[in-house]
């Protein structure tokens, strides 16, 4: 175990200079994965069965996906896209009944819990998705939805605000345009742009 | 560690010979799936398909590979070396990997059906398939040319929208067998096969499922038309081989994990128990590959903007809801 476990580390190390002293991009991409193959595996041998799999889909299949897909999209030069008419208005009304109807889901399922939910039972390991081991599917969940539901969301809120601010920092080039009519006229812009770079 | 990675009788030489044989078995009905499906579309076609070598075609496979393994094997100028080599690689194996903790029959006690029979099967299955997405769309950029760069870029938009909808759809099984056990999945539907009371889901499943192996009606990937051959254009030879094992062992995976989650695995039809589950779970699995070839014969390739809506704007709402109808169900009955 000790072993395994220094030959992860450095295994781990050495991925991580990769990542970073790589010439290209799509080779610290590459690092990068690997990097994230080996502390999956670092998650297996301390037990923690499901944190390793969801490593696994969310960071590498998820994450590190958009990575590269920014990198190909960044080489092959324009994107273009139209922002389209606001629809806020008209979707307003039926997201906020939709929203409160979930949200009194989540009041009801929390209110059957027990005020304080152990979140760790001992250090005893077993297979994930039993109850009352550490690391399964079922504790991680509880954890997760009950006692430590408004963290949860909280973080959830803010990473939506960083996808926000990516979109806002990534439309500098293209003006923000709330009516339509000037919607209108930055797409006609964009495809004289695309046409002018098709000529050339 | 214990029950997810190590299955319960791991004696490592058990364990390697199983892997070798299912290795074999995993190429061997590539090999003739592959086949099959020329056959299946040559009638649907009304033309005989191959049957010049071998008794009524069926060498055919063998003198594929030889004419792959001896081709020459092409390196563009241009291309990223190190990243153009690695991407068949990681298709296919991570195609293979699934195949690890696919359990093919029932568990008797001391014999398992499968490599390993973990806990979290389904979810290990899940991680897996998100990781061969990077074959195609590091290999297409690798390529260092502009048409297999343009179907990697849709592939991966492709994929990743398609996979979501997926897991959701597959969330709501779990929810009712109330495990990630792919057997326990399985026993939990000796009653009522999860196709019936997980219809939407079921639906949701098979129609990602198709896109997420890039195959007709959603092979946007490869539209020969526009895209030349999409992301493998520049491979020739082995390498291209790969990524095309890799194409028909995820139509056989997600054929297999639509058996095992929605028609009840290796539980028999109609109380049927005389003939073995082994038996039942592959006529299921082969009823979905012939599925597969049926839809390709008979659907026109679909426009890619209309692709990428289909997934964001039906399926995944749908998914959603589906998901939390069940698991408003489950709650208030238990």
């Amino acid at each position: 175990m000790t072993v395994a476990f220094w030959i992860l580390a450095m295994l781990l190390i050495a991925s991580a200079i990769f990542v970073i002293t790589a010439q290209k991009p799509v080779h610290s991409v590459a690092g990068l994965l690997a990097h994230f193959l080996f502390l999956a595996i670092t998650y297996f041998m301390l037990s923690a069965e499901f944190l390793a799999v969801i490593q696994l889909i969310v960071y590498s299949g998820a994450i590190l996906m958009l990575f590269v897909f920014v990198i190909a999209l960044l080489s092959s030069g324009v994107m273009p896209f139209s922002a389209g008419p606001d629809r806020l208005p008209k979707i307003a009304a039926p997201a906020i009944v939709v929203i409160a109807v979930l949200l009194g889901f989540v009041a009801y399922a929390v209110s059957r819990e027990p005020a304080v939910t152990p979140t760790l039972r001992g250090i005893a390991s077993g297979p994930v998705g039993t109850a009352g081991v550490f690391g399964s599917v079922a504790d991680f969940g509880h954890a997760l939805f009950t006692l430590n539901l408004l963290p949860f969301e909280i973080t959830a809120f803010i990473l939506m605000v960083a996808v926000v601010g990516v979109i806002l920092l990534a439309g500098d080039q293209v003006p923000y345009v709330p009516t339509r009519r000037r919607a209108r006229l930055v797409e006609r812009d964009m495809r004289e742009a695309i046409v002018r770079a098709g000529e050339e | 560690m214990n029950g997810f990675l190590t299955p319960q009788s791991s004696i490592w030489w058990m364990v390697l010979i199983k892997c070798a044989v299912l290795l074999l078995i995993v190429i061997t009905t590539f090999a003739y799936a592959m086949l099959a499906e020329r056959k299946v579309m040559g009638w649907m076609q009304l033309r005989p398909g191959p049957n010049r070598v071998g008794p009524w075609g069926l060498l055919q496979p063998a003198v594929d590979a030889v004419k792959l393994i001896l081709k020459e094997d092409l390196t563009p100028k241009t291309a990223d070396p190190l990243i153009y080599r690695l991407a068949p690689f990681i298709s296919l194996v991570t195609a293979l990997a699934v195949y690890a903790v696919i359990p093919f029959s029932e568990p008797s006690p001391g014999n398992v059906w499968a490599v390993g029979d973990v806990n979290a099967g389904i979810l290990l299955i899940l991680a897996m398939t998100s990781i061969g997405v990077y074959g195609i769309s590091l290999g297409g950029w690798a390529s260092g040319s502009k048409y297999p760069l343009l179907g990697s870029v849709r592939s991966t938009a492709q994929l990743v929208s398609y996979e979501l909808a997926m897991g959701m759809s597959l969330v709501g099984v779990l929810i009712l067998a109330g495990t990630t056990s792919l057997v326990g999945i399985v026993n939990s539907q000796a009653k009522l096969w999860f196709f019936i009371p997980q219809i939407v889901g079921f639906i949701i499943y098979v129609i990602t499922a198709v896109a997420e192996t890039n195959r007709a009606p959603f092979d946007l990937v490869e539209a020969d038309a526009e895209l030349v051959g999409g992301f493998n254009t520049e491979y020739s030879g082995l390498r291209f081989g790969l990524f095309f094992i890799a194409e028909y062992i995820n139509m056989l995976t997600v054929s297999c994990i639509a058996t095992l989650l929605f028609l009840g695995g290796w539980n028999a039809v109609a109380g049927l128990t005389i003939v073995p589950g082994i038996i039942w779970f592959l006529l299921k699995v082969a009823f979905f590959m012939f599925a597969y070839i049926w839809l390709r014969s008979t659907f026109p390739r679909i426009r890619y903007d209309r692709l990428m809506a289909f997934g964001w704007k039906v399926l995944l709402p749908a998914a959603t809801l589906n998901l939390i109808a069940t698991a408003a169900y489950v709650a208030v009955r238990g």
